[in-house]
């Protein structure tokens, strides 16, 4: 399968007032088409701006980054929905943002809504809506102009547990479903197992790849994977990698 | 979606509710019968001195005598011109400004020392300019009443704008947002009761303006009342006016709440 986003020894310096700060340094990589990719490392490592990068918000100081395609939706820590907004104008925000005014787009946003359970909220304001169901909002609002690309800046660590379970497998399945190519960010080891195909180990700031893990698990949603087998194999894998690196 | 079938605990929480609500304007309106009885009533026993105190019903025959003459209506429709004036004008221009200072980081920068000076400075010892400028005359008083609201409506605003979530902006920007779209579709409408409570303060200061303004310079209006009532001994004038005025301000106050509820609703 072709490679729809290949980072090429990137480095990134911030410029503040006091400080320049190195975030990234020689990093490379690649994400297959349709490929689940997390990123995992430790706090503060850079994380959050390799994906400004991948969607464009910053250039790198040094290096290439090749994208196939230049749609990425993007997805943050919290669902940032407006308030003032029903869960429908929420969804096509993108679509305003972008001028798009036609039927088709709306349409495939009515369709998803429908399809993953909020139909009957769509004239509701999201503070009438649980944690889980408003981060679905979310997700559906970043699909709604079809990005081949998500962008998923720890979607899940304002949820509690329970809920954080749930709307794990919901996502995955959608994105699955959707067929969209994923890279999440996360602090959860097991959150990166369960979701995804590859994962990304960081060393600390500046980070560059340290490890990279290909997961193969039975079991068909992230909630299955968690009770596979070789799940713990890979856990303490990556336990140690993270743990290492802090000492 | 109103539901109409209540359970029988919920009836009697709301009749709870209901009850204690009609207990608390009962409250308020015996308070005020009760200040004014007694005020009445201890005037007309001459245990206080109604030449200086005036007395309800001497402030009833004044208010009709005024407005028999046709008075009243002049001098309260003068002030309100003058408020209002200021009002809309510092909420109007207030706001736009802020708006522009949000825009440009670098103007913002640059009149940072201004505004702090403008706002520390009593608006009051700029009187006497104002009067060469401007004329002893309305003119002089809707300016007076724009600059004392004017600054307070920008860095209110401003702030309101600056408070903008962070986050929500960098959804925006993913989203391939541009500066006016964010403006437009996120600054504007999440500043929206800031935008409430900068009117509700320009209001009060409006008011405290055109009085102020009127103090100074003049012919007509409820402010020129007070001090000409005042200065003549007229307590019974100066009584009227404040409470025309207590009147005028109220209204004033509760459309803005009006406001308030229609907006904090859609
Ligand atoms: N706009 C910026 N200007 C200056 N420094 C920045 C900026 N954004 C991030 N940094 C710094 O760059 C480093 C990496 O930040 P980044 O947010 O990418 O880390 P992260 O791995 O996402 O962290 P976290 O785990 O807390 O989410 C941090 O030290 C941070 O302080
Ligand atoms: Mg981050």
């Amino acid at each position: 399968m072709k490679d729809v986003l290949k980072f090429k020894n990137v480095s990134l310096t911030y410029q503040t007032a006091n400080d320049e700060i190195k975030a990234i340094d020689d990093l490379s990589f690649s994400v297959k088409d349709g490929e689940f990719v997390s990123i995992i490392g430790p706090s503060g490592c850079g994380k959050s701006t390799i994906l400004s990068l991948i969607a464009g918000l910053i250039s790198p100081t040094k290096g290439t980054i090749e994208k196939s395609n230049d749609d990425v939706g993007y997805m943050l820590q919290k669902d940032e929905l407006f308030g003032w907004r029903t869960v429908i104008k929420n969804v096509y925000l993108p679509l305003e943002i972008k001028k798009i005014n036609d039927k088709e787009k709306k349409e495939y946003a009515d369709h998803l809504l429908n399809k993953y359970g909020l139909k009957k909220f769509i004239n509701s304001y999201p503070n009438e809506l649980s944690g889980g169901m408003r981060q679905r909002v979310a997700l559906i609002r970043t699909l709604v102009f079809n990005p081949s690309l998500l962008l998923l800046d720890e979607p899940f660590s304002a949820l509690d547990y329970q809920t954080r379970l749930s709307v794990c497998d919901d996502v995955y399945k959608i994105i699955k479903e959707e067929k969209k190519t994923a890279i999440l960010v996360t602090h959860d080891i097991s959150e990166a197992i369960s979701m995804s195909d590859k994962i990304i180990i960081l060393s600390k700031r500046p980070c560059s790849v340290k490890n990279v893990i290909y997961t193969h698990l039975d079991g068909d949603t992230p909630f299955f994977k968690r009770e596979s087998k070789n799940f713990t194999v890979y856990f303490n894998k990556i336990w140690n990698e993270l743990t290492y690196e802090k000492n | 979606m109103k539901k109409t079938n209540y359970s029988a605990e919920r009836q009697k929480y709301l009749l709870g509710k209901k009850k204690n609500k009609i207990f608390i304007i009962s409250c308020r309106i015996l308070i005020l019968i009760a200040i004014l009885s007694l005020w009445e009533i201890l005037a007309t026993l001459n245990v206080i001195d109604a030449f200086i105190t005036s007395s309800p019903s001497k402030i009833i025959t004044t208010a009709k005598k005024l407005f028999a003459e046709n008075n009243l209506t002049y001098h309260m429709s003068i002030t309100l011109y003058e408020t209002f004036m200021g009002f809309m004008i510092s909420a109007i221009f207030g706001y736009l400004i802020a708006l522009l200072l949000w825009w440009s980081e670098n103007l913002r920068n640059v009149l940072e020392p201004y505004i702090v000076v403008l706002n520390s400075l009593p608006k009051i010892a700029l009187g006497p300019i104002i009067i060469v400028w401007f004329g002893a005359g309305i003119k002089s008083i809707i300016f007076m009443t724009i600059i004392i609201g004017i600054i307070v409506s920008i860095i209110t605003m401003l702030n309101g704008f600056i408070a903008t979530d962070n986050n929500k902006i960098l959804l925006l920007k993913t989203m391939g947002a541009s500066k006016f779209q964010i403006l437009n579709k996120l600054v504007i409408p999440s500043s929206v009761k800031t935008f409430i409570s900068m009117l509700k303060i320009n209001v009060g200061l409006s008011w405290i303006g055109s009085i102020m303004g009127e103090y100074l310079v003049s012919k007509a209006g409820l402010g020129y009342l007070i001090v000409y009532g005042g200065q003549v001994f007229k307590l019974d004038l100066v009584m009227t006016a404040t409470v025309i005025l207590c009147f005028m301000a109220t209204v004033m106050y509760l459309i803005v709440a009006f406001i308030e509820k229609k907006i904090s609703k859609s």
